[in-house]
């Protein structure tokens, strides 16, 4: 009975997805506002990396879904960690010196690499997820490398994560009231074209994301390797 | 280019299918992550670095390291 049912709704998804792909032109090569993006994309924003412009000034709001969504994650993750009786006699293997120096050397570099990646997230590719990833990457070496001996600041982590998320809510507020009135309106100036202080609120936004992206990931690495 | 690319996709389908046949789910988490690792450099040489920066730290370095916690925690061979 159950295999029945369980083939006639695999017909009726599959009959579904036929209906709604026949209504897609095939072998066309762009859709319209795909080629807006491209012409006009960087007279409107000023940013020199056009998917920069899409994803923080064309598309922002979808990029504040995705930054709520990690934080949901996150904290779904602690919740869950929190519950769980912590093993503190577990034996560990401490790390010979060359490894934990190396990773202790390495480590404010690929914070640079990371604060980078996020800063000219408009001049280059790149951008706040991926340098915040890059920067969380750096905690995940210190805590293979020198396990029990750092440990990340917590309040640092839970300031910088407020902070990101404030600074990018309070932005589109801004942009709310001034200009065109709509939620994350790019009101600052263009500046001059492929400089560092140009594109507006792009800049800004995508520092608030590299903190807030970085701090949360360092926080899911923390507690993982806390409880292992 | 294109012999690069094919071998490169090759090289992505072989360690697709050794990470479901591996017992070891250690080298089963290493041959995920040379998936993620070759899709990081397709996507590059595909003209798109910014999806190649988030697919090479995200899905080549952050869930290969909690994979492998989660191995150790768990257990490392497949029955």
């Amino acid at each position: 009975m159950r295999k029945i049912i369980g083939i006639i709704l695999l017909i009726v998804i599959a009959w579904g997805i036929i209906i709604s792909l026949q209504g897609i032109p095939f072998g066309v090569l762009r859709t319209e506002v795909a080629d807006h993006y491209i012409n006009k994309g960087i007279e409107e924003t000023g940013a020199a990396n056009i998917v920069t412009s899409v994803v923080v000034n064309y598309r922002s709001l979808d990029t504040l879904g995705e930054v709520t969504i990690l934080f949901l994650a996150a904290i779904g993750l602690g919740a869950v960690l929190a519950t769980i009786i912590r093993k503190e006699d577990r034996e560990t293997v401490k790390a010979s010196l060359i490894l934990s120096t190396g990773c202790k050397f390495l480590f404010p570099f690929i914070l640079l690499f990371g604060a980078y990646i996020f800063i000219h997230g408009h001049l280059t590719p790149g951008g706040g997820f991926q340098g915040g990833a890059i920067i969380a990457s750096a905690f995940l070496l210190i805590y293979l490398g020198c396990h029990r001996e750092k440990r990340i600041n917590e309040t640092g982590i839970i300031i910088s994560e407020s902070l990101g998320g404030l600074i990018f809510v309070v932005i589109g507020l801004i942009g709310l009231l001034t200009g065109t009135h709509y939620f994350l309106n790019n009101f600052m100036p263009k500046g001059e074209f492929n400089t560092l202080l140009s594109a507006g609120i792009i800049p800004i936004i995508y520092i608030a994301i590299g903190f807030k992206v970085g701090a949360e990931l360092s926080k899911i690495i923390e507690l993982l390797m806390e409880e292992s | 280019m294109i012999f690069i690319v094919s071998f490169l996709v090759i090289a992505m389908l072989a360690s697709a299918i050794s990470a479901y046949f591996f017992k070891d789910l250690l080298s089963a988490v290493i041959a995920s992550y040379m998936v993620s690792l070759i899709a990081a450099v397709l996507f590059y040489l595909l003209q798109a670095p910014d999806v190649a920066i988030a697919e090479a730290s995200i899905g080549a370095a952050l869930v290969t390291a909690v994979f492998v916690i989660a191995i150790r925690r768990t257990r490392r061979h497949e029955e």
